[in-house]
């Protein structure tokens, strides 16, 4: 017990204070928002679209999808010019699909704005959610669970994984949708009370990931109205957080 | 070297052989060399098939590990027709690969003794094993399961969906009252057809699909994958470059571990060691964000070498915050060990005998918790572990405790050896283009993720490109062990025993 007491003491306070205090450390290399510089682009070069995994970038505009991107740098790699690059700017979710698109002139993004009046009210405060994997390789799962961890403590913000869909107020799904969870992830979506919210988490979940186009798969979840998209692969935890607490409004107009 | 293991090649990890140079053996003596080389103590690494022009012929392929002299063997067979004689009955940790190869060439094993699907999929060749009609589509989990029947017993169905934040899976319980008889694990919910995607490789989208095999082993998977594309292009990679992966496999390990021990206190309740460790874990993962900005290594691991390097001030940095991390799981961890209720729950349960263990093949910490002395650093190191060598830690217990001490004492192995690799990192490059692949080899590559041996095969064309990638996460092996595990168990015991393996679905389903 005294030995307990005493660990406890030496591990001290760990929560971040984010977002009313300065964020967590982030790492130096940190892939978040990318960024280009098309005056550096050689006429015609799409080397950047060719070796891109998932066909992430449109070969004419540059037109970038956030939403298929995997965070790779398979992109800067290729580009002779040095066009591209990767800033640590982590704040990447969206309340629309078509707000993934990112053309290069763009120099803001349009960052997921708050639930509406109505579910804002109910969900604000207490944000019940279900999780369900449908695929993918359990990464985003493993940093959506690292929120529940005293770094990051997700509670304190009403927020909560629970155990049942008929608990839930919405459903956060991660994975590209294989043909062997469509069921399931159908079946616990219908579990959960109106109204409801569906948050994806991660590349596989908003266009399939790197498993894109395969038979086996459904380039994620395409059949429920989703109401945040988390981009990444995986998406970092601060990532994740800054979207949760954007749809509660929690992080209204911080720039 | 006696007669029957001279029947297959030898070849060492990571190591590359002509096709024309893999014995060729007829199938009962193919699978008689399997089953004595089994019954000599060495392991089934890969069995699998491979489609050949003919739709009638198929090829079967084994990679046999014999660790104790430090060595794999190589060889290949054909089946001719719909069907083959199972092996399962003689040498049963072939089980889940001769379902394998039914579920994806349409090869009936006859005479397996619980011939089901693996992963609810449609077959390659468009013959099936077990007759379903093609066009209909392919429920998972649902089909025969072994049920006992008797007053007072009963069935508990869990999943696919799950309570926590977990990859999907069912499970099908029998039981008396409290107790387990037996427990069926039905997967597949995350089959996504990579090996089927890899093959024509290696193109822009490989690597990613190895990285994403099983999340949490990126590091582990992808250096399998680089060794399979160094020795196919005969590149030779930068030293800086092997111990570099070397530290990344081993904070990979410690990332896990520790969060498995932070874990398995959460299900016994013992919450100060929960919540340490749920945190330090996290730290861990951010020293991997620290070498390459991705906390699971994504970018990392490149065939050739590694993607990043490490300035002086950046080792330093590392070597400062492992001397925090090494006392803060020293502390958190120790706890466990000195409290009498922990120990009471993680004693004795979801014990796995060590004969058992041998015939099933269980690999990694839940072998070596079973007194199994095989480890891919330690009986076919390659890369770094060529030079520094990783004791093989074991323990005699088989249950919970000795699976979570496993972990513990692999802790501080893989904290000593980074100490070690970062203040004795090599100079020059971190990396070197691989050129063209050998046409019509076949490559092998083992390395020791944190939940055991990984395997990975790659069999070329006659153009240079991936005619076949196998695959086989620790995973593969190993669920099995926890469903036996499971039997005159409490029910209430199992997701201790779970997270005491903590096995992957997605690397298992592929
Ligand atoms: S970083 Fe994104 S856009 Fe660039 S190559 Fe990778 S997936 Fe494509």
């Amino acid at each position: 017990m005294y030995q307990e007491i005493l660990t406890r003491f030496k591990q001290g306070y760990r929560t971040i204070k984010f977002p009313e205090g300065p964020l967590p450390p982030l790492p130096e290399h940190l892939r978040g928002r990318p960024l280009f510089a098309l005056d550096k682009c050689a006429p015609d070069c799409r080397l950047c679209a060719e070796v891109c995994p998932v066909a992430a970038i449109e070969p004419a505009t540059k037109a970038l999808d956030l939403g298929k991107c995997l965070f790779c740098t398979d992109c800067v790699q290729a580009c002779p010019a040095g066009a591209i690059s990767f800033s640590r700017d982590y704040r990447l979710s969206v309340r629309r699909r078509e707000d993934l698109l990112v053309s290069v002139e763009q120099q803001e993004m349009v960052l997921a704005a708050e639930l509406e009046r109505r579910l804002l009210k109910l969900f604000g405060r207490s944000l019940k959610l279900r999780q369900v994997s449908a695929g993918g390789c359990n990464a985003c799962e493993a940093d959506v669970n690292v929120l529940s961890t005293i770094g990051w403590d997700l509670g304190r913000f009403g927020i909560q994984v629970v155990a049942s869909p008929r608990h839930a107020d919405g459903l956060l799904i991660t994975g590209p949708v294989t043909r062997n969870m469509e069921l399931a992830l159908l079946k616990t979506w219908e579990a959960v009370a109106e109204p409801k919210v569906v948050i994806v988490v991660g590349a596989c979940a908003i266009a399939g990931g790197p498993y894109r186009g395969l038979a086996e798969v459904g380039d994620g979840v395409q059949k429920l109205p989703v109401d945040l998209y988390i981009p990444g692969c995986p998406p970092h935890p601060l990532t994740i957080l800054d979207g949760l607490l954007r749809l509660i409004g929690r992080i209204e107009n911080r720039s | 070297m006696n007669q029957q293991s001279a029947k297959l090649a030898a070849i060492a990890n990571g190591e590359a052989i002509s096709l024309n140079e893999i014995p060729f053996l007829e199938l009962l003596d193919f699978q008689q060399t399997i089953s004595s080389g089994v019954n000599r103590g060495q392991r089934v690494s890969a069995l699998f098939g491979a489609a050949t022009a003919e739709p009638e012929l198929t090829f079967l392929y084994v990679v046999l590990a014999d660790d104790e002299e430090n060595h794999l063997h190589v060889g290949r067979t054909e089946v001719k027709g719909a069907s083959f004689p199972s092996l399962t009955p003689h040498c049963p940790q072939v089980h889940l690969f001769e379902r394998e190869i039914a579920e994806q060439f349409g090869l009936k094993a006859i005479g397996h003794p619980w011939f089901k699907p693996v992963r609810y999929c449609h077959s390659w060749t468009g013959r099936d094993a077990w007759e379903r009609p093609a066009e209909a589509a392919i429920q998972p989990a649902v089909g025969d399961f072994y049920r006992v029947a008797g007053e007072q017993v009963h069935e508990v169905a869990v999943g696919p969906v799950h309570a926590g934040v977990i990859e999907p899976g069912h499970f099908r319980f029998q039981c008396h009252g409290e107790e387990v008889m037996h427990l069926e694990i039905a997967l597949g919910f995350q089959h996504r057809g990579v090996e089927k995607a890899l093959s024509g490789g290696p193109d822009a989208r490989s690597l990613h699909l190895i990285e994403t095999l099983a999340g949490d082993t990126t590091i582990g998977h992808t250096i399998a994958y680089a060794q399979i594309i160094e020795a196919l292009s005969h590149t030779q990679k930068p030293v800086r470059a092997q111990a570099l992966r070397g530290i990344a496999l081993e904070l990979e390990r410690l990332a896990n571990h520790v969060g498995d021990l932070g874990a398995l206190a959460g299900d016994v309740g013992f919450l100060p060691t929960a919540s340490f460790c749920g945190r330090i874990r996290g730290e861990f993962l951010n020293l991997t964000a620290y070498l390459c900005g991705n906390r699971f290594g994504r970018g990392l691991v490149q065939p050739g070498g590694v993607g990043f390097d490490l300035d002086q001030r950046g080792i330093e940095e590392m070597l400062r915050r492992i001397e925090i991390l090494r006392k803060e799981s020293s502390d958190a961890i120790n706890l466990l060990w000195e409290n009498q209720s922990v120990m009471a729950r993680f004693e004795d349960t979801g014990r796995l005998a060590e004969t058992l263990a041998v015939e099933l093949g269980i690999v990694g910490p839940a072998g070596r918790a079973s007194g199994l002395m095989r480890d891919v650093r330690y009986d076919h190191p390659s890369g770094i572990f060529r030079f520094a060598q990783m004791p093989i830690s074991t323990y005699d217990s088989g249950d919970v405790f000795g699976r979570a001490y496993v972990r513990w004492m692999e802790i501080q192995q893989s904290i000593a050896f980074i100490v070690e690799q970062l203040k004795n990192l090599p100079a020059g490059k971190v990396r070197l283009l691989p050129g063209a692949l050998q046409s019509e080899t076949l490559a092998v590559a083992l390395s020791e993720g944190w939940r055991g041996e990984i395997c990975q095969v790659a069999l070329t064309d006659a153009g240079g490109r991936f005619a076949r990638y196998k695959i086989v996460d620790p995973s593969f092996h190993n669920w099995f062990a926890l469903a036996q595990v499971l039997r005159n168990q409490e029910i209430s015991d199992f997701p201790l025993c779970n997270k005491s393996f903590n096995l992957s679905y997605c690397g298992h389903d592929l």
